[in-house]
């Protein structure tokens, strides 16, 4: 490494940390072809490697990521994800994911749209903004800070927070069909009022007729 | 980790070839010598082993320095050696001048055995794909069966591809820096005025000025400058040296003035003296030639089929003469072809030159990836 680059910087987010890393295995089958988008330090595609033997490749913006997705032995692709997917061929991937970057982009909808022009299936994880703890954090008069969303209102990337049920009145509107969902908060899945209960939610969904 | 420590001392080497070598043009090429140098030391079962394959005005001296030279500086000795990138603690490195280069392997300025002076313009036209050829019969020379990574920046990232594509088996990983999957017609156009300085200098003769005990300087400074303009970038021009004058006052005249002239004319000089102008002719038409789709009616997907091997792309932002779109285009005909590839875009101010500077960045890519490499095979 550089002398300016601190070590500590190229380990890998443990997997444990991340429930919505499991949550997504469990959907995707042994050696299936897996697009990460925003896929940071390349964990979850190595996890998935690991767990899935999938055949996986990263799109990250971030110089340091890059570098860490290198290091952990993944295939990445430096591009800004707000310009489209134009590296990428039509349903060349069983699977996109989006996990934990939705929220922060800016193209929204394009984005999802060029999910499913590649992916057989989209994939996307996001903080639930409906989670109880936000909702105190707001009627208190306070943009909520958690674990979930960690910035406060003058640094935060998200610019596009939703609740699930905005993220499935978007899906409604936009011919996006949801196959399935997952609401967690930490390890713990949310079966009962998950908009209220739920601080993560992942879906998993497909072009809808 | 010291980031400074040179290889130190190193030697060339020379191999002999009496084989002969049937170019892509249906030239035959007798024999013919090839001059090297090695880093590192081979591991048992002949599987640490990179080559490094130059650009335009490369050669063999990749990284030390000479016993008898200690200020001859290897050109890439800030990426190879103890500790850097390419780590030669891990992996043998090979270097080598290539066929029709002027540093020492057989070249136009070579002597030809059969006629008792140098080939000139006998010289074969030669290709990326004769140089593989070539390198392969060194690989061979050395016992190396396959290649742990083949790596090469511009016109040496073209030869690292090409060898994913005759070799398929022999070459693990390949590294193409600053490079592109062909020439575009702008691209050409930079290297057919570069040649015709070169061809149309009094002094040059048809190639055969040996002969007449002449060098056709003018032409080759003037294909040198005009090159030197495309590797740098705008910006870097523009920090470098502004406007800035030579002297004080404007002068009126068509002497140096601006501190560029200085600049370019003094590049152009340098590698005058020091270089063969049948060699740079060679070499851009070598560049010209590449297109390994031109098998396969044009389609470059067809062309890597074939590849068996992992991708590292890398390109600089700033770099307009193997420009990151012509690298993304090597990306997206691997993706195709469901290849392991990774592409990192460098945010560098230094334009095409890039690739040969130290750049944090850059370096960290790399030696995240070769860390990988040679964590595959053994010590």
């Amino acid at each position: 490494m550089s002398k300016d680059m601190n070590m500590g910087q190229y380990l890998v987010s443990s997997a444990e940390e991340r429930p919505d890393f499991a949550a997504i295995a469990a959907w995707i089958p042994h050696g299936a072809s897996v697009l990460d988008l925003g896929c940071g330090d390349g964990s979850l595609l190595r996890y998935l490697k690991e767990t899935r033997r999938v055949r996986g490749y990263g799109v990250e913006i971030n110089d340091v990521d890059i570098v860490m997705c290198i290091a952990n032995g993944v295939n990445v692709i430096q591009n800004d994800l707000e310009s489209g997917l134009s590296d990428f061929e039509d349903n060349s991937f069983d699977f996109v994911i989006l996990s934990q970057t939705l929220q922060a982009t800016r193209h929204t909808e394009a984005l999802v749209n060029e999910m499913l022009r590649v992916g057989r299936e989209g994939i996307v994880s996001f903080p639930n903004f409906g989670y109880w703890k936000n909702r105190v954090n707001v009627l208190r008069g306070h943009m909520p800070v958690s674990d979930e969303l960690p910035y406060q209102w003058y640094d935060t990337p998200n610019v596009h927070l939703c609740t699930l049920h905005d993220f499935e009145m978007f899906c409604g509107r936009h011919r996006v069909s949801i196959l399935d969902r997952r609401v967690m908060t930490g390890k713990f899945e949310m079966k009962l009022l998950p908009n209220l209960l739920g601080s993560t939610a992942v879906y998993r969904f497909q072009r809808g007729i | 980790m010291n980031t400074t420590n040179s290889i130190g001392i190193v030697r060339a080497q020379r191999a002999q070839f009496d084989t002969p070598l049937v170019f892509r043009s249906g030239a035959v090429l007798p024999r013919y010598e090839l001059v090297y140098e090695t880093y590192g030391k081979l591991n048992a079962d002949k599987s640490n082993a990179i080559l490094i394959c130059h650009a335009l005005s490369g050669h063999h001296h990749v990284a030390g320095v000479y016993a008898d030279q200690p200020k001859n500086v290897g050109w890439w000795d800030n990426m190879v050696g103890p500790g850097k990138p390419i780590d030669t603690d891990k992996f043998f490195v090979v270097g080598l001048n290539n066929l029709g280069g002027c540093s020492g392997s057989t070249g136009p300025s070579s002597l030809d055995p059969a006629i008792g002076k140098p080939y000139g313009a006998s010289f074969p036209m030669i290709t990326v794909e004769d140089w593989v050829e070539s390198q392969a019969r060194l690989a061979d020379r050395l016992g190396i069966k396959q290649f742990a990574a083949v790596i090469g920046g511009s016109l040496g990232g073209m030869q690292a591809l090409q060898w994913s594509l005759a070799y398929p088996e022999r070459v693990r990983h390949v590294l193409a820096i600053a490079s592109a999957p062909r020439l575009t017609a702008q691209n050409i156009a930079f290297n057919d005025v570069a040649r015709n300085a070169i061809l149309t200098d009094p002094d040059f003769h048809g190639g055969n000025y040996y002969q007449h005990n002449v060098v056709p300087t003018r032409g080759l400074r003037l294909a040198r400058m005009l090159g030197h303009i495309t590797y740098l970038s705008d910006d870097a021009m523009a920090d470098k040296f502004g406007r800035e004058l030579r002297s004080e006052q404007l002068n009126y005249g068509y002497d140096v003035e601006f501190q560029i002239e200085s600049y370019l004319r003094y590049q152009g000089d340098k590698f005058a003296g020091l270089f063969d102008a049948n060699t740079y002719l060679l070499m851009t038409k070598a560049l010209d030639y590449f297109d390994p789709a031109h098998d396969f009616g044009g389609d470059m997907n067809k062309a890597f089929a074939r590849s068996k091997s992992d991708y590292l792309v890398v390109s600089f932002t700033t770099d307009w003469r193997f420009s990151p779109q012509r690298s993304r285009e090597i990306v997206q005909t691997l993706l195709h072809n469901r290849r392991n590839v990774s592409y990192a875009e460098i945010t560098s101010t230094h334009g095409h030159d890039s690739f040969l500077m130290e750049h944090p960045h850059y370096f960290d890519v790399m030696r995240a990836y070769l860390d990988n490499v040679a964590s595959e095979v053994s010590r």
